[in-house]
């Protein structure tokens, strides 16, 4: 099938405007008469099914946690970028546009990242409204920081809980449509298949997890919200339940799957404590712009941290790269990290750490108050004093945070830190209307794969699970469903519903009926460690190709040898972690097929074929500005389609940090 | 920090479903680093257990940063265990010592019927803040954020309330079961913003009567809530609540 992305015609910055006041609308009589099916309710599936509730559509939303409010979307620490140009700093829509298609080292589309840019400022107005409570200045008004990527100050915040403060007011925008009857709610429910008639997705499979049963639901259309895929890894700063079922699902179904090699490592997370480790939690990038970063020169010097003089010690970003320093852009600082550590210089008890030191920032800031203070000739202690108050009222919560979680005093011994997988640009591909390639079937949020190119800019995601949600699909499901207005539901004893029912048991069952010796848990950890190892944060073709088949074994063998305790009707964690690992063993290896054909580097994507001498990502235009849109076939069996990107208004150009 | 590794023995409550009664059994984890969370502690130990071809212990979690208000155990006597203003999640074994003891059990009320083992079921919070706790406005009605400058004081006070994370403990630590600070942080997070105002009194009116109508006890100021909020969310919000709620009954 060749890929029409539909972007509309005419110059960039009418195309969205000339799209809304021309595109086909629904009734408000007929909206009543047609269902939703929306899956997830983080940023991208509260928005749009309260937005979708609101405008009288009949909707069912689906997620996995115990409520709505749970999703994902609440641990977002930083915040939200919009073009508000509040600060008159010369921020607008262009801007925000053209920093986002940059940021995304040239693999997005202009069409939708221009409207993502144009309806950014609409989402603060909305959230406010909604009682989002935002940070304020002493005016009253509304405060900005800057992040990574930008020269502007647009992102919008509350204090570290950014995600949190706009879930709760979708959530809550959620429930009033929950009580006004326009929406019904499945928490505890997994959505494991589409059910497709005529080739429109036309319903789901869902299973009930409080009782294992199986339930159909029929839609119209089918939004999936169902956030991304960083736990492929094992280890990354995503929730524990995070995880592609859903989108594999549909894959498997017929939608393609755009880039999915495209993962974002940051650099700064609490590193791997032991085996036990379950998950990691990031460290606000913010932390560089005072921290230093060191090893010690010395091998496996195990010295501790404050023992080691400076003379002995290696600010290898400094070293490397004298412009930047400390504030290189995320990939590189994550690879120089990497580096460093797989050579044996690493510390602390894993020796896959690195030191983010504060103590010459207490200093520089504790001279400086003591000196406001009069005290010219002020002893060490009093320095320390001032300046440990500076860099508490900066970044107090974040060494709070630490301390929890280490044990340690970052105040008085460097933070260890590691880079961490932490997002994934890659998603289901989508249309401009944010259509999968199965018809009536949508995908929104991180889910997609469509706006943030190689690599996502801080304080983007968050605006764009929202953009999808409340200014987008409102606009783009009517145009489609439109022409459905005559379809009416379609009774869940239809043999296409009985039929995706019976696959999805048989599934449950084979899985069940294996009761072999090793434990879900155990293939995850043995599945993360291949593509951390082989396709992380460098990659390179002998590498990949051992990945690919290191995967179809463990598959091969999960699939012979896995532990699922407990029984299929009841609640049963195990059985539910079960299938989703299942479908990482087979993402995974897409994954790797994705990144051995992408022999450029870009954004996150690192080939170590295709490097600098100085040992910088190189990316290869001529060959690869496409989107990689892969196609299942059978298992193991995918074929590439490429959109070809076409930039009319930014020019590529490499992107240099020296 | 010294790094050590100990034995534990785990009381814990093990309740096939709603349907049936719980009870307490006993485990030995042996080789625990001080340095795991309690939740690592607990994955250990079903590794173990599925190892030994026995059921793993349910229990709920999912960011395990603090944030999501999903997890939920009553630790010893405590809800959330002994560390102040601290999740389930973002406790750490070096608070034990080699030879200890824990207590583990679900949270413990009416309201919140245990689905299995650890895990109950809290949707009554939900269906009150579906009763009440939000701003009626549609989507693209909203005018200018700038348009409506808020006191930066009240903007964070707000914030405070807001930042509940609906997770429960107040109402798993009240005598009485009840969930006043849980609803008056939300009435608080929407009333003390101009935004909020038009509706503060309905509002207040309409959570109250859908938290008695879950069944959650009446509040008789005892103050264990605050005390066992992971978020420090503070008993002024349980004073502002009566305010408006006497402000809608009596206004
Ligand atoms: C620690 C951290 C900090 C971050 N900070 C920022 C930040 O400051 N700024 C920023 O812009 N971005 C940030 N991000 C990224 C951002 O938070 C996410 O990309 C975004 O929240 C994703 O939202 P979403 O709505 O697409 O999906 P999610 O919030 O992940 O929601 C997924 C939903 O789908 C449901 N679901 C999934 N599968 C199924 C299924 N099979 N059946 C039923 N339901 C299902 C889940 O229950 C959930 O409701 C951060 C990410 C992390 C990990
Ligand atoms: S008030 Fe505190 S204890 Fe109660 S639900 Fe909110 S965060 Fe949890
Ligand atoms: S698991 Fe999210 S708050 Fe503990």
């Amino acid at each position: 099938m060749a890929l029409n992305s539909k972007i509309p015609s005419g110059p960039i910055d009418s195309k969205w405007t000339t799209y809304k006041s021309t595109c086909k609308l629904v009734n408000p009589a007929n909206k009543r008469q047609i269902e939703v099916i929306v899956v997830g309710t983080g940023l991208a599936g509260a928005s749009a099914a309260a937005s979708l509730g609101e405008m009288g559509y009949k909707v069912k939303a689906f997620c996995f946690q115990d409520s709505p409010r749970r999703a994902h979307s609440i641990a977002a620490q930083g915040g939200i970028n919009a073009a508000k140009n509040y600060q008159n700093d010369g921020d607008s829509t262009y801007r925000l546009f053209y920093d986002t298609i940059k940021g995304g080292d040239y693999r997005a589309r202009e069409g939708n990242v221009h409207r993502l840019a144009e309806v950014s400022a609409n989402i603060i107005d909305q959230c406010v409204a909604q009682g989002v409570p935002f940070a304020r200045e002493y005016g009253g008004l509304l405060s900005n920081r800057s992040f990574g990527g930008t020269q502007v100050q647009r992102t919008f915040y509350a204090a570290g809980q950014t995600g949190q403060q706009l879930l709760i007011g979708a959530y809550q925008g959620l429930e009033r449509q929950i009580s006004l009857g326009n929406v019904t709610m499945y928490s505890r429910h997994e959505m494991l298949d589409i059910v497709k008639i005529d080739g429109k997705a036309r319903g789901i499979i869902a299973r009930n997890l409080v009782t294992g049963e199986l339930e159909r639901h029929f839609g119209h259309a089918v939004l999936l919200c169902t956030g991304g895929y960083g736990n492929v890894f094992y280890l990354s700063t995503n929730a524990m339940g995070s995880n592609v079922t859903a989108a594999w699902k549909a894959h498997r179904q017929g939608a393609y799957f755009g880039n999915p090699c495209f993962t974002q490592i940051h650099p700064t997370c609490i590193p791997v404590s032991g085996d036990h480790q379950s998950k990691l939690t990031l460290m606000s990038e913010s932390l560089r712009n005072d921290g230093r970063i060191w090893v010690p020169k010395a091998k496996g010097d195990n010295r501790k941290p404050t023992d080691i003089k400076e003379e002995e010690r290696d600010y290898y970003l400094e070293r490397r790269y004298p412009a930047f320093g400390n504030l290189v852009p995320r990939d590189v600082a994550s690879r120089a990290a990497k580096e460093r550590c797989d050579a044996g210089y690493g510390v602390g008890s894993s020796k896959m750490a690195v030191y983010l030191d504060f103590a010459s920032a207490i200093e520089r800031y504790g001279k400086v108050e003591a000196h406001k203070e009069g005290l010219q000739n002020a002893d060490k202690a009093t320095i320390y004093n001032f300046g440990k108050n500076v860099v508490k009222e900066k970044y107090g919560n974040l060494f709070e945070m630490y301390e929890k979680i280490t044990g340690e005093n970052p105040y008085e011994v460097p933070m260890r830190i590691y880079p961490a997988v932490h997002y994934t640009m890659g998603g289901l591909w989508v249309d401009y209307e944010l259509m999968t390639t199965v018809p009536n079937l949508y995908a929104l949020g991180e889910a997609n794969f469509s706006d943030h190119g190689a690599n996502r800019l801080g304080a983007s995601a968050l605006m764009q699970g929202l953009a999808d949600g409340y200014f987008v699909i409102p606009y783009t499901l009517g145009n489609n469903l439109a022409d459905d207005i005559r379809t009416k539901s379609i009774p869940t004893d239809h043999p296409a519903f009985v039929a995706a029912e019976k696959v999805v048991n048989d599934r449950i069952q084979k899985m069940m009926n294996i009761k072999g010796k090793e434990s879900v848990e155990s293939f995850h950890k043995r599945l993360g460690k291949i593509m951390w190892d082989k396709c992380g944060m460098g990659r390179n073709e002998k590498g990949l190709k051992e990945a690919i088949e290191e995967i179809k074994a463990l598959r091969k063998e999960f699939w012979s040898n896995v532990r699922i305790p407990g029984e299929v009707n009841e609640y049963n964690p195990e059985l539910d972690k079960a299938g989703r690992v299942a479908d990482f063993l087979e993402l995974g290896e897409l994954m790797c097929i994705d990144a051995l054909q992408r022999k450029e580097s870009c954004g996150g994507h690192f080939r170590e074929e295709s490097q600098t001498d100085e040992g910088e990502a190189l990316r290869d235009d001529e060959n690869f500005m496409y989107v990689a849109a892969w196609e299942f076939k059978a298992d193991s069996q995918y074929e590439l389609h490429k959109e070809v990107l076409e930039y009319e208004v930014v020019h590529p150009s490499a992107r240099s940090y020296k | 920090m010294q790094h050590y590794t100990m034995n534990l023995t785990l009381k814990v409550w093990k309740q096939k479903n709603c349907k049936t009664k719980g009870a307490f059994e006993t485990y030995k984890v042996s080789n625990i680093s001080s340095e795991m969370s309690f939740l690592e502690m607990f994955d250990v130990l079903n590794e173990q257990l599925v190892a030994e071809g026995k059921e793993p212990i349910a229990f709920d979690h999912d960011c395990r940063e603090g944030i999501c208000g999903m997890c939920s155990m009553y630790i010893d006597g405590r809800p959330h265990g002994p560390w102040h203003q601290t999740t389930t999640c973002q406790l750490h074994m070096r608070q034990y010592k080699d030879g200890d003891t824990i207590v583990v059990e679900p949270w413990r009320s009416n309201s919140f019927p245990v689905i299995k083992d650890l895990v109950v079921d809290r949707t009554s919070f939900d269906r009150i803040i579906a009763a009440g706790g939000y701003i009626s406005v549609n989507t693209g009605n909203a005018v200018d954020a700038n348009c409506l400058p808020i006191e930066k004081d009240k903007a964070d006070e707000s914030f405070a309330a807001a930042s509940c994370i609906g997770c429960g403990a107040c109402v798993a630590a009240c005598p009485n079961t009840s969930a006043m600070l849980f609803v008056s942080a939300k009435v608080s997070h929407l009333a003390l913003l101009p935004q909020g105002d038009p509706e503060r009194k309905v509002r207040a009116s309409n959570m109250v009567n859908q938290m008695d109508k879950e069944g959650f006890g009446s509040c008789t100021n005892i103050g264990a809530c605050e005390a066992e909020c992971p978020k420090g969310i503070s008993l002024e919000n349980i004073a502002r609540l009566n305010r408006e709620y006497i402000g809608s009954v009596f206004g």
